[in-house]
Order: structure tokens, then sequence, then C-alpha cells
């Protein structure tokens, strides 16, 4: 692995913020082959995970309120370093991609496992780590999560606003109900919901010093990742089926243009047979 | 460097491209006559192995470190989430489908209830199929806390070793959820639509939407325990409770971790619709053109005893809050009725509806996706539609 180790010699500029992102095709595009029931890829471009980039923003507020080092940490194969790219145009300090063909495969303990090693690596105190709140390939929200209980660090979910104060954080989050202010003491581990705040674009210059950045580039062995523990091997869970989810056709169809009281009528049988009217 | 876990033998591949075909994520490709697979692309999801006519590819799945005795483990668990004694919905609706698997593989069902003056629940946990139900009541579980429960649910499962713990995939049930699986090393599946369990070996098969609802996945944990899963709000039918079902409650007493965190403030946000349980849901889309176009479907949403949603671009637009966004980035829903104004149907947004019971859509496009879902399309301007039902329905009052 070409190694360009993180240097810590970012002390003086306040706190250090570690944000997990992840390269994920833009599910919007993808589409399935009726016939071969296999997903057509064709075209569909990889973008930033969505939820991520608020977490990116979360991050860089941080550092614009309070001088703050910001390193974007991504795990996936060597062209996921574009991620890393996009998130130091838009103002992260350093990258760092963890790319190997042993960490192929992995379920979100393998991945929360490889996440972890790496942050350790970044960094043994890290005042952050921040996360979308989940991916939009795979929807689970449980990498997050699960980097907190490797690492021993607190655990908040579905932050909508984030203070700091010193080394104490005063945060705002999403219940099902309505809202929780939550404080505890740093580091922790936080997920970002998308209400938080807007993502800001990156600059030409932005762009023109991303390509001139730093981005480590670490395997399994340079994280001190164990092997059994990582990608496929170390994944509990096992995808034993695909297959394309029950299609529905849709039902009847009707022209309401022309008379739109048979389609009001056909709406309130409907309704009826419903029991909501 | 690790190998590919799929192996392809030269001698048999006899280049028949049908391994190509059958891979959802194009991770295969012919180098002259012979297929092969792209490592970083490859999830081993084994289409390939089962699309081979010659039998030349198969699948070394690498041995897992720290297999346990699988045979310790019995039993199915439910999380029954609750909020000031009141256990949760999703719970009732887990314990419904957790009875199926618990007489599948002939074991018994617990629910497990982490709280402070919770016992109230019991009587409700049994009536909805429980056999045992584990009960830590005790002040430091009265709020949540992700450290805390994780130490609390981890406690129980290494005391009494169940096969299948089943959570609601709700906002705690997700977060804390996964840091219980990392702490005991084993499988969870997310967001389930549908289990079953293998009578024999006790493995649990998780179906569960993936790529934004563009593929099903069936995932197993063939050599962790317990097996875990979460499962959506409403994805699972309650059963009728049985009042005279018998079940034993079992008092834990746990001597837990300090919180890490504290709660200062909770607010129940009485303006925040909460989509994702409502019954009926009228929504609108793009084609609603303004803000105060949303009125019209408010109104109908209130003769009908539902709420609001939206599709994204009502949200984009700065018309509505995001709390009443149906979809991919907004909520899961499933109603009986969903009743759509205007939406064309991104392939998020029909993800995030699908499962409602009976769809109705008006739109002026015959070609939208979203009549396909629709057990009723209607083709038509919903500035004339939807007066026109108010009217009705009102005229009925």
């Amino acid at each position: 692995m070409g190694d360009r180790p993180v240097t810590n010699d970012f002390t003086g500029r306040g706190m250090h913020i570690i944000v997990c992102v992840k390269q994920v095709p833009n599910t919007a595009n993808v589409r399935i082959n009726p016939e071969t029931n296999t997903l057509m890829r064709e075209g569909v471009e990889s973008i930033m995970n969505p939820f991520d980039e608020y977490a990116l923003e979360e991050a860089l507020r941080l550092k614009d309120a309070h001088g703050a080092r910001v390193t974007a940490v991504t795990m996936g194969p060597p062209q996921a370093d574009a991620v890393l790219r996009e998130a130091m145009a838009r103002g992260a300090d350093d990258g760092v991609l963890l790319t190997d063909r042993a960490f192929a495969g992995a379920d979100t303990l393998a991945t929360s496992y490889v996440l972890a090693q790496a942050i350790k690596k970044v960094n043994a105190k890290p005042d952050l780590v921040l996360f979308g709140k989940q991916a939009i390939d795979g929807d689970t929200a449980q990498v997050g999560p699960g980097v907190s209980e490797f690492l021993g660090f607190p655990l908040v979910t579905y932050v909508k606003s984030l203070r700091i104060e010193g080394d104490t954080f005063r945060v705002a989050t999403q219940t099902d109900e309505g809202v929780n202010v939550i404080e505890g003491r740093m580091p922790a581990v936080m997920t970002v919901v998308k209400e938080a705040s807007t993502p800001r674009f990156a600059t030409l210059s932005g762009w023109i010093a991303a390509k001139r950045a730093p981005i480590s580039r670490w395997g399994a062995a340079d994280v001190g990742a164990a092997a059994e523990s990582c990608g496929l091997g170390g994944s509990p869970t096992k995808v034993v089926k695909i297959f394309a989810p029950p299609v529905k056709t849709g039902g009847i169809r009707m022209d309401g243009r022309k008379e739109p009281s048979v389609a009001i009528h056909a709406i309130l049988k409907v309704l009826h047979e419903k029991g909501v009217a | 460097m690790a190998e590919t876990p799929i192996h392809i033998d030269p001698s048999k591949c006899k280049g028949c491209k049908k391994c190509i075909t059958a891979c959802p994520f194009d991770a295969l490709y012919m180098d002259g006559k012979l297929a092969v697979v792209k490592p970083d692309e490859c999830r081993v999801c084994n289409a390939c192995v089962k699309a081979c006519p010659f039998k030349a590819i198969s699948s070394r799945p690498a041995e897992s470190a720290g297999t346990a005795d699988l045979s310790a483990f019995k039993g199915v668990w439910v999380f029954a989430e609750q909020h000031g004694g009141k256990v949760r919905e999703v719970a009732y609706e887990l314990l419904s489908t957790g009875r199926r698997l618990a007489d599948d593989r002939g074991c018994e069902l617990a629910a497990v209830v982490l709280g402070q003056c919770v016992s109230d629940s019991v009587a409700h946990l049994i009536a909805a199929g429980a056999d045992k139900v584990y009960v830590a009541d005790q002040p430091e579980l009265a709020e949540y806390e992700a450290n805390v429960y994780t130490d609390a649910l981890s406690q129980l499962i290494a005391k009494y070793k169940p096969e299948v713990v089943l959570a609601g995939a709700t906002a705690i049930g997700r977060a804390f959820a996964a840091k219980v699986a990392v702490r005991e090393r084993t499988g969870l599946t997310a967001d389930c639509t549908a289990l079953a369990i293998d009578r024999q070996t006790g493995l649990l098969h998780q179906t569960r939407p993936a790529f934004g609802g563009n593929i099903m996945a069936t995932i197993m944990t063939p050599k962790h325990r317990p097996q875990m899963a979460t499962v959506r709000p409403k994805v699972f039918k309650m059963s009728t409770p049985d009042p005279k079902r018998k079940g034993m409650a079992l008092a834990e007493a746990l001597t837990l971790v300090a919180p890490s965190t504290r709660i200062v403030k909770s607010s129940r946000n009485a303006s925040t619709v909460n989509i994702a349980e409502a019954e009926v849901i009228v929504a609108g889309g793009r084609g609603i053109k303004k803000a105060e176009n949303l009125e019209l479907l408010r109104r109908l949403a209130e003769l009908l005893g539902g709420v609001l949603g939206v599709s994204r671009a009502c949200v984009d637009a700065g018309w509505i809050s995001p709390a009443h966004q149906v979809g991919q980035t907004g909520k899961t829903v499933c109603p009986k009725l969903y009743l759509s104004f205007g939406i064309s149907g991104a392939i998020q947004h029909l993800e995030g509806m699908r499962a409602s019971d009976t769809v109705i859509a008006v739109n002026t496009d015959p070609n939208a996706p979203i009549f396909d879902v629709a057990d009723l399309g209607i083709v038509g301007d919903l500035f004339e539609i939807a007066p026109l039902l108010i009217e009705a329905l009102e005229s009925r009052k």
C-alpha cells in the first residue's frame, strides 16, 4: 500500500473532527432489467452519500467557528478517493482512503471494525467522529453506532444541531416523537440528519487545493486490522439470495379528463371499501 | 491481499456468459473465453454460482472467527421498546411474527422490557404472544442512553443466550441494536420485510430491500448467535391479543455502567405529524404548483381522518416541513390508504410508500411511474379531481 502517514502536527488548531463518508451509486438512476432480473448500472454515477454531506457540513461549521482539523475517511475501491477529494474541496484538511481486497464483501460489523481501526490510527483521541444518519445504498444506519462501540465513545444519533463548549457538547436530536437536547463530553460519535444545515458547495480554489491535498491509502495491515475480522470473512451476515422485488403492475386505470364524475365515483368506492369514507 | 471468495475453474468454464447476465453487481467480465471476477465489485451474492450450467463457479465462504457453540442459544426474543411505561406498537407487531418463528422452531418467545415503572406492560406482552417477559425495571433505564441500554441487553443476552433477537427499526432500536451486535460480535440485518426460520438448523432467513428497493436480498447469520434483525414499524401486522394466554414475568436487577450522555430537555413537537404511523395519507407532489395549494389536500386529509404527505419536490421548494416527506430520504409509510395527487413517482418516493395497502393516484401524465404501483390510477388534473372529491365527501357528512 502506498502509505503516506497522516501527520499529527495539527496541535494548536483546536479540535480534530473525523468525518466518515461513503461513495454510493446514485440509486435514483438504478433500475432492474425486467428480463434478466439484474441491476442496470450503465450510466449510474457514483456520488458522496447525500447524508454524509450534512455530517461534513457540521464539521466544517465547527471548523469555521472554533478552528479544527477535519479529516475525511472512507472505505471503498481505489476510485472512492473521489469522495475524499470532494470533501477536501469543500474544506476538509486531509483524507484517508481505506482500500484493500481484504475489505471486499464487508457487512456492517466488518466495516465498523476497519473504520474504527483507521480512526485510532489517524488519532487515538479525536474530539468528534461524525457520520451521516445512514447511506442511501444500504440504508442500515448501523455503521456509526458500530464504530462508537468499537471505539468505546459515547453515541448520539440523529443530530439536528450541534454546539461545542470546551470539551462538552450540547446537541438537539430528532426522536420519533420530537426533539431531545442532549449533553455530554467529547470524544463522541454522532450521526447527523438532513435538517442540520445546508451543505456548502466546493469552491474553485477548494478543488484546486484538493487536487494537491494529501490522501493516505491504507490497507488492512496499515491499520492493524486482523485479517479474519475484515471483509467477507469477518462478516457474520451472508447474502444468500438476491431477487427482484414483487412488481405491482398497477390496477384499474381510468381517464378522468373527459368524465371526472366517473373517476370520483371510482375513488369514493375504494374509500368506502377501505372504510375511510 | 485476500483472494476473491468466488472461484472460477478455468477447465470447466465454457465462456457461455450466463454468469455475466446473472450478476446483479456487474462484477464479472469476459477475458477471452474465460469469465473473471472483479474482486472490488463482487458482493459474494452467489448468483453466478447458481447460474453456471457447468458448475465452474464455486464460492468459498471464508471461515469466520469466534464461532460459538451455536446449540447453546435458544429462544426468540423481542426487544419491547417503551416510552413512559407504554410499549410501542412495533413491539407487538414483532411479537406476532416472533410467535410464528418460535412455533416453527419449537422454542419459547420472550419479550425484553428495559425502563422504569414498566411492569404494567407485562400482561400486554404476554397477551400478544410472549411466553416470558424479562423486565429490568430500574431508574438508570428510565431514559434511553445508548451505552446503558447496550450494557443492559448485552448482559441479558450473555445470561440467557437467545437464538434470535428482534428489535423495531425506530430511532432508538436502530442505534442500540447496532451497538449490541458489535458487542456480541454477531450479525444484524436492518429493516427486514420478511422473516422465516429453519426448523432444524434455527437459521433465520432475513429478507430486506437493497439499493433503494430495486432488489431484495435474503441474508443469514450462519455462525454467530444471536441472529439479530430490525424491522420497521407497520411492516408486520399485529395479532389480536389473547388476554387468557399464560406467561411468566422475570424481574432482572442489573448492575449497569454510568450513562455517557444525558438528556437535558425533551419535547414532543405537537405539530410534528407522524406520517409513519398514519392510517390514511393524502400526498401531494410537484404538480401541486405552490404552497397554498397544499391546503386543498390538507382539507381532503382532514375529511378522510388522515394526514398530509408530500414528495421531496414540495420540501425542496420550501412549501412544507420535511416531517411530511414520504420516500427514501423522508419517511417510509404503510397506511391503509395512500391517495396521491400530482406525484409522478420517482423511485425514492415509490420506495417510501410501496408498502401501502391501497394506492390511489391522480396525475396528468398517463406514463407517470406512480401508476405502476396504484390500485386505482386516474389520469387527470388534480385541481379538477380534488375539489370534486372534497365536495362529494362534504355533502355526505
